[in-house]
């Protein structure tokens, strides 16, 4: 489990983050959502040590990671992994390589038992084949799995998501959700993923902060999301007629007052859900 | 003020390089892979600078010294001792500058902008260690190594030049390179050279390093660190000289 305590942030006199308090559950996808420049990267940044807090605490597991020495940050950050909005990607390195990069940095084994493990997670992110590839040569969805192989190759405690559906396909988002979910419950890991796609949303948030200008505004479960008054949070969710009205019927059929085929039908017929 | 704020980051940066590598090995190919790429990547440049430089100092030499009175050797003293002090050293230097210092700027603001640095700091790896130490002890290497080879190739440019137009006999050339020859000057000359190897290769990991922005800003900032380098290598030519040569 991941505790942020009364972080703040500034930038040049620009306070970012404002006395956040929020916590990331331990095997759970959290999900930081909000608008562009509400805070939720640097949130994240804090949170990886990429950026350093004015004040505040942030707990691994309990531990301070902000009273620890730097050998001890690192070891912190031996059990992170992390996908970037970019993916990050070495560009002078082939996909085999970059996968392969934390192995050779951190570990002693031979050169077969690194390439199998680079294998494995390489078909669990659906790539096999592409290992010689350079970076150049792939697709938006091929570098963020290439991304994700590399971040879960030493098999992390803590996996870091930043923005993975930006500039990706409605279709290829959605894989990317889905195999970010089930890396979490297979491996176990604490995942923490940055986004504004409300697809992932309601895919893969089984805990889900929402950032409004540098305040934490709301916390919660994907359920709760949908009953939740905090109008910011409804605003920014169901931002379009379309999605109003998807949670209008989600709010009906978890109230059991609707049945799914009926509502379906009516939604075909375009009479819109009633109430029976 | 700026200035002091930008110097205080330099030697942050500087004292940020030297800490414990997470694997000897994976810096140590990091090293050998930037002495390829600085020392055998700028080889071309420095050779047809280095042979031309010395072949119009001959051949300029020659056309000052019209004095009946001075030997024909004089010129191959002239320019031995030009290219040692000043040529090899500094012209190559900051044409290095250019060439090594651009891509060393140009690559870690790319990685910067890219998160390529962040991924490695995410990983545990000080990237300030691993990215810009191998560079400054590969430029320590291979840069020296360069600016002998350059003095060397003066030399013989301005043999070919000057024995090729007739101007003096090769045996002459060669005799007036061994005359009043001092070993001091290689000694300068080297001094020269790891001074300004260092400058060519931490003043852009500098501006490389600390890039925000785009595209545009990896651009501004490799012109920056150009130049800043040129100036700094004049500057340090003049203090080294008033120094060592007193």
């Amino acid at each position: 489990m991941i505790e942020v305590k009364n972080l703040r942030k500034s930038f040049n006199g620009n306070v970012i983050l404002n006395d956040v308090t929020a916590t990331m559950q331990a095997g759970k996808c959290n999900l930081i959502i909000g608008t562009s420049g509400s805070g939720k990267t640097v949130l994240m940044k804090c949170v990886v040590g990429l950026f350093q807090p004015d004040s505040g605490d942030i707990l691994y597991s309990g531990e301070n990671f902000m009273a620890m020495a730097e050998p001890e940050k690192k070891e912190i950050r031996k059990q992170i992994g992390m996908l970037f909005q970019g993916s990050a990607l070495f560009d002078s390195l082939t996909v085999e390589k970059n996968v392969m990069f934390p192995l050779n940095m951190f570990t002693k084994d031979n050169h077969a038992t690194k390439l199998k493990r680079v294998n494995e997670v390489l078909e669990r992110v659906n790539l096999v084949g592409s290992n010689k590839k350079y970076p150049a040569e792939l697709s938006g969805g091929m570098k963020k799995r290439v991304g994700i192989a590399r971040a879960i190759v030493l098999n992390p405690k803590y996996l870091f998501c930043d923005e993975p559906n930006s500039g990706l396909d409605p279709q290829t988002a959605l894989v990317i959700d889905k195999l970010i979910q089930e890396i979490t419950r297979e491996y176990e890991i604490t995942t923490i993923v940055n986004t504004h796609d409300m697809n992932s949303v309601m895919e893969t948030g089984d805990h889900i902060i929402y950032m409004h200008k540098g305040l934490k505004e709301w916390e919660g479960t994907r359920e709760e999301i949908i009953f939740s008054k905090n109008e910011r949070l409804n605003e920014f969710i169901f931002a379009s007629e379309f999605l109003k009205d998807a949670k209008d019927m989600r709010m009906l059929e978890m109230s059991g007052k609707i049945g799914n085929d009926r509502d379906m039908d009516e939604l075909m017929n375009g009479d819109g859900p009633a109430i029976s | 003020m700026n200035f002091f704020t930008d110097f205080g980051r330099y030697l942050l940066l500087m004292k940020g390089m030297f800490s414990r590598p997470e694997n000897g090995r994976m810096y140590w190919k990091e090293f050998m892979h930037q002495c390829s790429e600085i020392g055998f990547g700028s080889l071309g440049i420095v050779v047809i600078i280095s042979f031309f430089m010395g072949a119009v100092s001959a051949l300029q030499t020659a056309y000052q010294l019209t004095n009946p009175i001075i030997p024909k050797s004089t010129i191959a003293q002239i320019v031995r001792d030009t290219v040692i002090l000043e040529f090899a050293p500094t012209l190559v230097c900051i044409v290095l500058a250019g060439v090594v210092g651009s891509k060393i700027a140009s690559e870690l603001g790319n990685m910067r902008v890219s998160e390529q640095i962040d991924a490695l700091e995410i990983m545990g790896i000080n990237s300030k260690t691993y990215l810009v130490l191998p560079k400054v002890m590969a430029c320590l290497l291979m840069i020296p190594l360069l600016v002998i080879l350059s003095a060397a190739l003066g030399i013989v440019g301005g043999r070919v030049a000057a024995t090729s137009s007739g101007i003096i006999a090769p045996n002459v050339y060669d005799k007036g390179l061994l005359e009043n020859f001092i070993p001091y000057n290689v000694f300068f000359a080297l001094v020269k050279g790891y001074t300004f190897s260092f400058l060519i290769s931490s003043i852009p990991a500098f501006y490389g390093y600390h890039v925000e922005g785009g595209s545009l800003e990896i651009g501004r900032a490799s012109t920056k660190a150009v130049v800043i380098s040129c100036i700094a290598i004049l500057f340090a030519d003049y203090v080294l000289a008033a120094i060592l040569l007193q």
